[in-house]
C-alpha cells in the first residue's frame, strides 16, 4: 500500500510547473499576479507620463480653492467664496438627502403596492401591475425628465400666487407647491427650543420602553397590559405639556410672497423634488415586486397553520407572516436603496447639486482635475455601498433560519 | 307509506322540475364584479378609487392623443392647426423620427444599414433565445459580429473580414495542438490570430475602398440606435468576461479570488455615471500618449466592465445553487478543473442563472440612456439637445418623452416577458 502513495521520485522537471497539480496553482497564480503588476505598471507609466507632458501633476490641493459657483440647494453654510471642499461636502449633504428621502417614500410607495397587487380586487390588482410594469421597463433617466417637466409644467408659478384674482392659493396659509419648488413653514428655535425636542425623544423611547414592559409582563406572568393608550397619552402630553411652560419657544416661520417669488420658510427646488420623486416611484416598483415575491414565498400552509391554531388574521400577519416574509423582503429591499443611492447620481440631469454636480461636474471642469475628482467621488459611492452591505450583512446574520 | 301520501293530499308533482338559471346576482358578470370588485366596504373604495383614476388618466390622456396632429413643421404651425383645441403635436415625431432613430449625423441615405442591421439581429440572436430554433443558425449568429460592424460603420469589407480571420485561424490552430497541450493551443491561437490581424491590417490599408460601404464614423451615431448598439455589444462582450470573474471569485487559488473579489465589488460600488466620466475625460491619461480612440469605444469598455461584474454576481449565484454533490460527481469522474466546469457545472449553472442574466441586461439596456450625461447624442440626448433646443419644436416634451418612454417600454418588456416564457420552459425541464 505505501508504494501506491510514494510521491514520485526524480528531480525536478520544469514541466511540473505546469503539469503537476502541486505547482499548478502557484504557477497560475503567479502568472495573474505578473500580469497584474504588468498592467497596472504600464498604467501607471502611461498617466506619469501623460501627466507630465501636460504639465499637471497629482494634488488635492485644488480643495482648498475658492469655488467660485453657487449652490443653490444646500443644508449648510455656503457661499461663492467657499472653498471646493466646502462644495463636495455640500454636495455629500444633497446626495444623502435626496437618498433618504427617497429610500422612505420608496418604502411606503412601494409596500402599499406590493400589498394593493395581491388584493383580490381584480381592478385593483390590475392598475397596479401596470404601475409596476410601465415604471420597471424604462430608464430611471427619462422618468426623472419627464417628471420634472410635469413639475414645471403643471404646477402654478409664484406669480400665480400674487393679486386679488390669484390662480393659486396656499395650503393653510402655510405651503406654496410651485413650479420653483416647495416652501413650507420653518421651525424657529427660540432660547429652551431643544428642551421641548430633547422631551418629545424622551417620550418616544419612553413609549417603545413600555411596549417592551409590556411584551416582558406577557411573556413572564401572562398579563395583557393595554398599550395603545398610553402610548398616545406619552406621545402628546409631555411634549406639549413643557412646550406651554416654557412659554412657546418654538415658532414658525411661514413663507410668504415678496416681490416675484416667495421668502422664508424651508426652500425646495424642483430639481430636488422631481428628483425625490421620480427615484420614489421609480424604485417604488422594484420594491413592490420584492414585496410580492416576500409575501408569496411564505407558504400557505403557514397562515392555515395559523388559523388553526385559533389566531385572528391580524395575529397571524403579525406573527406569522410578516416574520418570515420580511426575511425575503429585506435583503432585496437594502439593495434597492443601494441602487437608488447610486441613481441619485443622476441628479446632475436636472441641475440638483448632489456630489456628481458638484465635485464631479462644476468642480471637475473649472479646474481641469479629473483624476482626482473621480477618485475622490467614487471612493464616496464605494465607501456608502460598502457601508450599506455592512447592515445587510449584519442584518442577515441576525435574521438568518437557526436551523438545528 | 308514499302511496298513502299521494291520496292524502291533492296533488304531487311525478316529474322533475326544469332546472332554473342561478340567480342574477350569482352568475355571469354580476357574479365576477361582485367577488372580484365590490367584495365589501373597503373593496367597493378601492375600486371607485381605481376607476376615478383610470378615468383621469384617460380623459387627460385620448383627447390629446385622438386630436393629435401629425402633420406640421414647426410647434407654431401646429398650434395654428390645433387652434386652441386639445391635441399632442405629434408632427414632430414625423419629421424627425430619422434623428430620434438614428441621430443627427448618420447620412439620410445610408438608413438602411442599421436597420438591415437591426432586423439580421433579431434572426442572429434567434437561435440563441429559442433552443427550438435549427442548430445551423448559430453558425449565422457567429458571423453576425462582423456584418453587424460592417452594416453599420461601413469601410471596406476586408476588415471585418480580416476580424474574422483571425479567430478562423486562432480555432484552427488551437485545434491542431489542443490534443498535445490544451495551454499550449491556446497561447499559439493567440499569436496566431494577433499575427493574422497584424498582417491584414495592411491588406486593409491597401485595399481601402473595395467592395465598400460609405464609412460613418463613431461620433455620427446617436438616436435609439445607439442605445441598441450600446446595449447589444457590452450584453454579448461581458457574458465571457462575467462568467470567467464568477468562476475566479469561486476559486481556491487565493490571488485570482482576491482580484476578482476587488474588481467586482468595486464596480458594483460605484454609479454607472462615474465609470462614464472615467471613460470621458480620465482614461486618455491610462493610454499611451497619442492614442487617441474614440469616445463609443471608450464607453463601451467601461459599460461592458460594469455589466460583466453585475453579471459574474448573478451566475455565481447559480454556481452556488447548484448542489455540492455535482461538483464532487465530476471530480470522482476524474475530469480536471476544465473539463468538470465546461461539461458539468456551467451548463447547469448558467441555465439557472438565465432569468439573473436577462435582468441585467434589461437593466443595462436602460443604463445605456446615461451616455447623454457625457454629452453623446442617444435617444435622450437627442431630444434634450437637437431637438428641444430647435426653434421649431422648443417645447414639445410630452410627445417626445412619450415615443421614447414608449419605444423602451416595448423592448424591455418584451424582454423580461421573453426572460418569464423561458422561466417557465425550465421549470418544466426540471419536473
Amino acid at each position: 500500500m505505501t508504494s501506491v502513495s510514494d510521491p514520485p521520485s526524480g528531480s525536478f522537471q520544469f514541466s511540473q510547473l505546469i503539469y503537476d497539480t502541486r505547482y499548478r496553482s502557484l504557477t497560475f497564480q503567479l502568472i495573474a499576479l505578473l500580469l497584474l503588476i504588468a498592467a497596472f505598471s504600464w498604467l501607471g507609466y502611461n498617466l506619469v507620463n501623460n501627466l507630465r507632458a501636460a504639465g499637471l501633476n497629482f494634488s488635492y490641493g485644488f480643495l482648498g480653492e475658492p469655488a467660485n459657483y453657487d449652490i443653490n440647494q444646500r443644508l449648510i453654510e455656503y457661499t461663492s467664496q467657499s472653498t471646493h471642499w466646502r462644495a463636495s461636502v455640500v454636495g455629500v449633504l444633497n446626495t444623502l438627502l435626496v437618498a433618504v428621502l427617497g429610500c422612505i417614500t420608496a418604502t411606503v410607495i412601494g409596500v402599499v403596492v406590493g400589498v394593493l397587487r395581491l388584493s383580490n380586487n381584480w381592478l385593483v390588482s390590475k392598475l397596479m401591475a401596470v404601475y409596476v410594469e410601465i415604471f420597471r421597463n424604462v430608464p430611471v433617466l427619462i422618468w426623472i425628465l419627464v417628471i420634472m417637466a410635469i413639475f414645471v409644467a403643471v404646477l402654478p408659478q409664484p406669480r400665480d400666487f400674487r393679486g386679488d384674482d390669484a390662480t393659486a392659493s396656499m395650503v393653510w396659509g402655510s405651503f406654496a407647491f410651485t413650479g420653483r419648488g416647495f416652501y413650507a413653514p420653518l421651525p424657529i428655535f427660540g432660547p429652551g427650543g431643544w428642551i421641548v425636542v430633547a422631551v418629545f425623544i424622551a417620550s418616544i423611547i419612553g413609549i417603545f420602553g413600555l411596549k417592551r414592559y409590556a411584551t416582558k409582563k406577557l411573556y413572564a406572568e401572562g398579563r395583557v397590559i393595554k398599550t395603545l393608550w398610553p402610548s398616545v397619552g406619552l406621545f402628546f402630553v409631555p411634549t406639549l405639556l413643557v412646550f406651554f411652560l416654557l412659554g412657546r419657544p418654538i415658532s414658525l416661520e411661514y413663507p410668504a410672497l415678496a416681490g416675484f417669488n416667495f421668502q422664508g420658510g424651508i426652500f425646495m427646488r424642483n430639481s430636488l423634488i422631481s428628483l425625490w420623486f421620480a427615484l420614489s416611484i421609480y424604485t417604488a416598483a422594484f420594491i413592490a415586486e420584492n414585496v410580492r415575491a416576500g409575501i408569496l414565498a411564505v407558504s400557505k400552509g403557514q397562515t392555515e397553520a395559523a388559523a388553526s391554531l385559533g389566531l385572528r388574521p391580524g395575529r397571524i400577519m403579525n406573527l406569522v407572516v410578516l416574520p418570515q416574509a420580511l426575511r425575503v423582503i429585506v435583503p432585496p429591499l437594502i439593495s434597492q436603496y443601494l441602487n437608488l443611492t447610486k441613481n441619485s447620481s443622476l441628479a446632475i440631469a436636472v441641475g440638483y447639486m448632489d456630489l456628481t454636480g458638484t465635485l464631479g461636474g462644476i468642480t471637475l471642469n473649472q479646474t481641469g482635475r479629473a483624476i482626482e475628482s473621480v477618485l475622490l467621488l467614487m471612493t464616496f459611492y464605494l465607501a456608502i455601498s460598502l457601508a450599506i452591505s455592512a447592515i445587510m450583512n449584519a442584518y442577515n446574520n441576525a435574521v438568518r433560519m437557526r436551523e438545528r | 307509506m308514499s302511496d298513502t301520501h299521494a291520496h292524502a293530499v291533492a296533488y304531487v308533482r311525478d316529474t322533475m322540475l326544469p332546472q332554473q338559471p342561478p340567480p342574477a346576482s350569482e352568475a355571469g358578470a354580476v357574479k365576477w364584479m361582485r367577488e372580484n370588485l365590490f367584495s365589501g366596504w373597503f373593496n367597493t373604495i378601492l375600486t371607485l378609487v381605481a376607476v376615478y383614476i383610470i378615468f383621469r388618466l384617460l380623459s387627460g390622456s385620448l383627447p390629446w392623443f385622438l386630436g393629435g396632429i401629425w402633420n406640421a413643421d414647426s410647434l407654431a404651425t401646429c398650434r395654428e392647426v390645433l387652434d386652441g383645441a386639445t391635441g399632442g403635436c405629434f408632427a414632430v415625431l414625423t419629421e424627425r423620427w430619422n434623428q430620434l432613430l438614428f441621430g443627427v449625423a448618420y447620412p439620410n441615405d445610408q438608413y438602411w444599414r442599421p436597420t438591415l442591421a437591426f432586423v439580421l439581429l433579431l434572426v442572429a440572436v434567434a437561435p440563441v433565445l429559442y433552443p427550438k430554433a435549427p442548430r445551423k443558425m448559430l453558425i449565422f449568429t457567429g458571423l453576425y459580429p462582423f456584418v453587424g460592424f460592417w452594416l453599420i460603420w461601413g469601410g471596406t469589407i476586408f476588415a471585418p473580414l480580416v476580424g474574422l480571420l483571425g479567430f478562423v485561424v486562432g480555432y484552427l490552430l488551437f485545434k491542431q495542438v489542443e490534443r498535445q497541450s490544451f495551454a499550449g493551443g491556446a497561447a499559439l491561437a493567440v499569436v496566431g490570430a494577433l499575427v493574422t490581424w497584424w498582417a491584414g491590417g495592411f491588406l486593409v490599408g491597401a485595399a481601402e475602398g473595395v467592395i465598400a460601404l460609405e464609412p460613418v464614423p463613431s461620433r455620427d451615431l446617436g438616436g435609439f440606435m445607439l442605445n441598441l448598439i450600446l446595449g447589444t455589444v457590452c450584453i454579448s462582450l461581458s457574458l465571457p468576461i462575467g462568467i470567467l470573474l464568477a468562476l475566479g471569485r469561486q476559486s481556491d487559488l487565493p490571488i485570482v479570488k482576491w482580484i476578482c473579489v476587488v474588481f467586482i465589488e468595486f464596480i458594483r460600488g460605484v454609479p454607472l455615471i462615474t465609470l462614464l466620466f472615467v471613460a470621458n475625460v480620465v482614461l486618455a491619461y491610462f493610454l499611451p500618449p497619442g492614442t487617441n480612440f474614440d469616445l463609443v469605444l471608450r464607453v463601451i469598455i467601461m459599460i461592458t466592465m460594469f455589466a460583466s461584474a453585475y453579471i459574474a454576481e448573478v451566475i455565481r449565484g447559480g454556481l452556488a445553487a447548484l448542489p455540492r454533490g455535482q461538483y464532487e460527481a465530476a471530480d470522482s469522474l476524474g475530469l480536471d478543473y476544465g473539463q468538470s466546469m465546461r461539461l458539468i457545472i456551467l451548463p447547469q449553472a448558467l441555465k439557472i442563472s438565465i432569468p439573473g442574466i436577462v435582468n441585467v441586461a434589461v437593466g443595462l439596456f436602460k443604463d445605456t440612456t446615461l451616455v447623454s450625461v457625457i454629452s453623446m447624442f442617444d435617444m435622450v440626448g437627442m431630444i434634450r439637445g437637437p431637438i428641444l433646443a430647435s426653434t421649431e419644436w422648443n417645447g414639445v416634451y410630452w410627445e417626445l418623452w412619450s415615443f421614447a418612454i414608449l419605444l423602451f417600454f416595448v423592448v424591455c418588456y418584451s424582454i423580461s416577458q421573453y426572460s418569464q416564457w423561458l422561466e417557465r420552459q425550465l421549470q418544466r425541464d426540471h419536473r
